[in-house]
């Protein structure tokens, strides 16, 4: 009978393990955790750590969301938007442009095609300025928001918590989860940061503080 | 005890000798010597370097609790080397439950091999990759172009590198060692169809790479990633990014391989709200990097819909079997290291030979590769390319005791290693200096003969064999006239010694004088 590679790598690891034998420990979860913040606490450092970071926020009232969402759109010349099949069509009534709502049959290599995206997202992250996104309602397939160079994202205020242990703890770690701080961006010439490399170059947060 | 009796333990291999890229041609002085003549390379690195400490400074200050971060990072990281075997095969049941396949590497040699079939399977001949350490470690590029796969790096820096045919320096940004007009020259050369009149602003650079590999993640069915983290829990893998390309890679393919050193499976999901914290902020010095993507398995219309897992060890479990060692394990790859090192900021990368350079790469390559697999084993002068001055320690996310490390793998190399000439003489010191009145005698002799060699400047640059060794690096200062042992029997030295005996006393009595100040 050959010797599988798995019952090799395990068994080399029970060795390394019987010759030196480790010491026990428990992690210390002493950093913070389940905190808590006011709502316009949570708002203004949620806004401040998304403008550092080069995305364009907009703050509104839910009734004003639509209008809100068309301006961003029109703004960036996006004559045609592409959005989850379930997302909320309220939050496009305000907008004249084309709209393509995603469905499985559209290649994700079409979607480039799109002048910018529309999403709601899962949760947000204010101390890092990070918005979730998982599939929910309203989300959609990952190349949805990914491909279009334009990616308009509603949060709401009521989804954003102080840091990332309370965020963390809202995923479904099953869902595939894109966390997105700012639009792309890399540092890799002189360590020089640059906004927009590979994923959508411009990102519009809508905050909704009444949701 | 076990009621199977399983036989005496072995020692685990190491990654075999003459693969991969865990050992460089040179020693780490040969090659450091030649770097450290290259001026350009000396300022690109001590411009950037210098630029990132102040961002993870600036950063890691803002969180009041951010050691206690650190050591619960730690105690995670030694926890999950504690329980390996049992973590693993959870990540290997949670992967293949949702829809994903895993395979198990003894080597580098064993991935490759795993990795080029599964891509001759799917039917293409190309693949697009995620920056990642474990498969430039097993030099997967050059494996899968002896199979006719060409492999696209997607990164930006790991883009420049690959096209000007170089090597990586760095462990988050692989062409540090490139400046911004260099970056220009090799685009201009080697992408097709770039704007000949393409300038050296890093945006437009950005825009020309954006250009380029729009198309092969439009068209390329097979993505090649690592992995920051496999959560065994859930199953779930993770790859911290910033650029879009690993969203790209994760994404849009029929197919993803993703290889992952046995080492970065963490317990439990929650685990992440500690290493999202640690990373990010000690890595690029920012408070989130711009992408993260998680994935479990396989979802229905969602990314790719095929899945393959590859488990590395390629020496991994040789670096367990060692007490001290494996703490080199608990490695993220932030490079924080690297960044604070002034070894790093002067040899550059290269020097090291390894796909892991700086502090870190100084004591995980010799555990990986080995130190002594061959005659001058270039990994045996890893150990030594550090000043111990401890800045690795205090930037290290995860404590690890870099110094330490560096000290034991020291010990163990002159354990194995030590020349007869260097024996001889070591244990000559050690009969001389237990023997005070011989060891004053020694002193006495050595004086005199020392100041006569040792140049103007009061100091000796080439002692003889078996000591010239330590004069190959550095100098030795000239004895002085008088010994230190000379002067504390002198009444100048009682003196001295009565004052600090008094001081002494005085401070003893307001203990805690120092910590109110």
């Amino acid at each position: 009978m050959t010797v599988t590679a798995r019952e090799t790598v395990l068994g080399r690891i029970r060795d390394a393990l019987t010759l030196a034998r480790p010491a026990e420990v428990t992690a210390p979860r002493a950093y913070r955790t389940g905190r808590t913040l006011p709502d316009d606490e949570r708002l203004a450092l949620f806004v401040d750590r998304l403008v550092d970071y080069k995305a364009q926020v907009r703050t509104c009232t839910a009734d004003r969301a639509p209008a809100v969402i068309a301006d961003a759109l029109h703004e960036h010349g996006a004559r045609r938007a592409g959005a989850p099949t379930d997302l909320d069509p309220a939050w496009l009534a305000a907008y004249d442009g084309e709209v393509q709502w995603d469905s499985p049959d559209i290649p994700a290599r079409r979607l480039g095609e799109l002048d910018g995206v529309v999403t709601a997202s899962a949760a947000g992250c204010a101390e890092t300025g990070t918005i979730f996104l998982n599939g929910g309602p309203g989300q959609g397939r990952r190349a949805l928001s990914l491909v279009p160079d334009l990616h308009v994202c509603i949060v709401d205020l009521s989804s954003v918590v102080p840091g990332v242990p309370e965020a963390v703890a809202r995923l479904i770690p099953e869902r595939p989860t894109t966390l997105i701080s700012g639009p792309s961006a890399t540092s890799d010439i002189e360590l020089e940061r640059v906004e927009g490399v590979h994923g959508p170059r411009n990102l519009v947060v809508v905050i909704r503080t009444d949701s | 005890m076990s009621s199977t009796f399983l036989g005496m333990p072995a020692v685990p291999p190491r990654s075999p000798y003459g693969t991969g890229n865990l050992r460089g041609e040179r020693t780490f002085p040969a090659a450091a010597h030649d770097e450290l003549r290259n001026e350009q390379l000396r300022g690109n690195l001590r411009k950037a370097t210098h630029t990132i400490r102040g961002k993870r400074l600036a950063v890691t200050g803002e969180l009041p609790d951010w050691e206690r971060l650190r050591d619960a990072g730690s105690a995670i990281k030694t926890d999950t080397m504690n329980r390996l075997p049992e973590l693993l095969e959870q990540l290997e049941g949670k992967v293949t439950e949702h829809g994903g396949t895993v395979h198990w590497a003894r080597d580098g040699a064993e991935a490759n091999e795993i990795v080029a079939r599964l891509v001759e399977e799917t039917g293409s001949d190309e693949v697009i990759k995620v920056k990642s350490m474990a498969t430039q470690e097993i030099g997967l590029n050059e494996h899968l172009a002896t199979r006719g796969i060409t492999a696209y790096e997607t990164d930006l820096a790991e883009l420049i590198v690959q096209l000007a045919d170089d090597k990586p320096s760095h462990i988050l940004v692989p062409a540090i060692h490139r400046n911004r007009r260099e970056v220009r020259d090799i685009f201009r050369a080697a992408i097709p169809g770039v704007d000949p009149g393409l300038d050296s602003v890093p945006a437009h650079l950005a825009a020309a790479a954006r250009a380029y590999l729009r198309e092969k993640f439009m068209t390329v069915p097979v993505a090649v990633s690592g992995a920051n983290f496999g959560i065994a829990e859930t199953g779930t893998l993770s790859v911290v990014e910033s650029e879009g390309n690993g969203r790209m890679c994760l994404t849009m393919p029929d197919t993803l391989i993703t290889v992952m050193g046995i080492e970065k499976v963490l317990p439990r999901y929650r685990d992440l709200e500690v290493f999202l914290q640690l990373l990010p902020r000690s890595s690029t010095g920012e408070r989130m990097n711009p992408y993260t993507s998680l994935w479990t398995g396989v979802t229905p219309g969602d990314g790719p819909q095929a899945f393959h897992l590859v488990l590395l060890d390629n020496g991994r479990t040789a670096a367990l079997a060692d007490r001290i060692g494996r703490e080199a394990l608990n490695c993220i790859r932030c490079s924080a290291c690297l960044n604070v090192c002034p070894v790093y900021e002067r040899a550059g990368g290269h020097a090291y030979g390894s796909t892991y350079p700086g502090p870190i790469g100084a004591v995980l390559t010799p555990q990986l590769a080995g130190m002594h697999a061959a005659k001058n084993d270039p990994n045996s002068s890893l150990p030594f390319a550090s000043s111990l001055c401890g800045a690795c320690f205090d930037a290290c996310p995860v404590k690890i005791d870099i110094p330490s490390l560096l000290v034991e793998l020291r010990h163990q190399h002159t354990e194995q290693a030590g020349t007869t000439a260097e024996k001889l003489a070591m244990k000559a010191a050690a009969a001389v200096m237990k023997r005070p009145r011989l060891f004053t005698a020694a002193q006495k002799a050595a004086g005199p003969g020392g100041r006569l060699v040792a140049g103007r400047d009061r100091k000796i640059s080439r002692l003889p064999a078996p000591f010239d060794g330590w004069t190959d690096s550095r100098d030795v200062p000239a004895p002085p006239r008088r010994t230190f042992r000379d002067w504390l029997a002198s009444g100048e030295g009682e003196a001295t010694l009565r004052a600090a005996a008094e001081e002494g006393a005085r401070t003893a009595d307001h203990p805690h004088e120092e910590e109110i100040r």
